[in-house]
């Protein structure tokens, strides 16, 4: 009985040796990487949104620029999400939207629509999609140049019976065999143009406490 | 140079026991993630890195550890080389960690690695343990390899499509497109792609162990166990 109390004792406190030493290199290389986590993750993120935007068109932080964005039916957002503020020089000049499109083939395509301050696009990015790969992922910039035609457009331009794939008699192109998820994309970008138009100075205010 | 007991083990983790197409074994990567080669190779490397460190580090200790709660040990060493692996990707090749996401901590259930440490590294010495892992780890890197040019040739018409994920932008002009214009192949891209893909492989061995066996039936050992 001893025996086995003693062989017991031995062997948990061999386990727990060993989840000791475990727990101490996990937490080492924790301590040391995660700064350079931290430091990729901004920068990454901040290259990310700034592809919506002109290229040296800014000069800000835009993550520290950040400013809630309510939950609303024209942005697709059911929570709230982010507003990225570009300024140059401490002016506005441009704002990128977070903008979700509801009604992609397979769930939400999430993006991020940059606004210049005269109401059009500067930029589309594609965030988070679910699409087919090979037929509808060509919004993503990784696998095609489609998301690069909203730039320059703005709700007059093209008119708003324009604002579609070029299938439903629109101004905008789309590839054989997936056309659902363009239209998906369109729509939102036209929803998010809407929204920026219906709320322009509150997404412009410098002070972020006036955002609704 | 190479002594006959670490030919052995080299030939028998690259053909003879390949985890890849012979034992089987780590199939969930290696369906889920041989989309494309530049994937392929990252995940193989990682799962290569991962199974020397381990097997080597078992292999140093296998005295220490009490036999009946060897695997809970090995699982416990496992895990927290992955995590490290993980956490050092995150920091200095993120696009990558991004691309293969979760199949990275999924480097811990991989049954290869913990069936190299349970079955060679527990008993064997240090050097032949890193050596067996290692070169398990790159033939299943191979199969994955083979496997992701395959996919990606016939789904999407190119090699190494992604490239600047690791080696920044600058690599985005080394895709080779092998079929201009190519329209893709859908079921290659998705996983059914993958099983048909490994199937084909695994023909293909069967089919040359087949074709040796026929030539020269008293030289190909029968039933080899690692």
């Amino acid at each position: 009985m001893k025996a086995l109390a003693r062989d017991i004792l031995s062997t948990s406190l061999t386990l727990l040796v060993f989840a000791v030493v475990a727990a101490g290199l996990l937490a080492g290389t924790h301590g040391l990487t995660r700064e350079t986590i931290e430091a990729t993750e901004r920068a990454a993120r901040q290259a990310f949104i700034s592809q919506t935007l002109p290229a040296g068109g800014f000069d800000n932080d835009l993550i520290a620029d950040a400013r809630p964005l309510p939950a609303d039916t024209l942005l697709g957002l059911k929570r709230p999400g982010q507003a990225y503020l570009a300024k140059k020089a401490g002016a506005p000049v441009a704002v990128v939207l977070e903008v979700i499109a509801p009604d992609g083939y397979s769930g939400e395509i999430r993006l991020l629509v940059g606004i210049l301050a005269d109401g059009s696009v500067s930029g589309v990015r594609v965030t988070e999609h679910r699409e087919t790969p090979g037929l509808g992922d060509y919004i993503d910039k990784a696998r095609g140049d489609w998301i690069d035609q909203f730039a320059g457009k703005s709700l007059a331009n093209p008119p708003a019976a324009a604002w579609r794939v070029r299938k439903d008699g629109g101004r905008f192109d789309y590839l054989a065999g997936a056309t659902i998820t363009p239209r998906a994309v369109v729509k939102a970008v036209r929803k998010a143009l809407e929204y920026f138009a219906a709320h322009r100075d509150t997404l412009f205010a410098t002070s972020p406490k006036e955002t609704p | 140079m190479i002594s006959p007991e670490a030919r052995e083990i080299i030939v028998n983790a690259l053909w003879r026991q390949n985890p890849g197409i012979v034992q089987l074994l780590g199939l969930c990567p290696l369906l889920a993630i041989s989309g494309t080669v530049v994937n392929s190779l990252s995940l193989g490397l990682a799962t290569t890195l991962v199974m020397a460190i381990a097997s080597g580090s078992v292999s140093v200790i296998r005295n220490f550890i009490p036999q009946p709660i060897r695997i809970p040990v090995f699982i416990l060493i496992i895990a927290a080389l992955v995590t490290v692996v993980q956490l050092l990707m995150h920091a200095y090749v993120q696009p990558l960690y991004l691309v293969l996401g979760v199949f990275i901590p999924l480097i811990t259930t991989n049954c290869i690695v913990l069936a190299r440490v349970e079955a060679f590294a527990s008993k064997q010495s240090t050097a032949h343990s890193i050596l067996d892992a290692t070169f398990m780890g790159l033939g299943l890197t191979a199969v994955l390899v083979a496997l992701g040019a395959l996919r990606e040739v016939f789904g999407k018409g190119t090699l190494f499509s992604g490239l600047d994920l690791v080696f920044g932008p600058a690599a985005q002009d080394w895709v080779i497109h092998v079929v201009p214009d190519y329209g893709g192949f859908l079921l290659a891209i998705l996983p059914p792609g993958a099983f048909l893909g490994l199937g084909l492989l695994i023909a293909l061995r069967n089919w040359i162990m087949d074709i040796q066996q026929q030539r020269a039936p008293r030289l190909v050992p029968a039933g080899e166990s690692p």
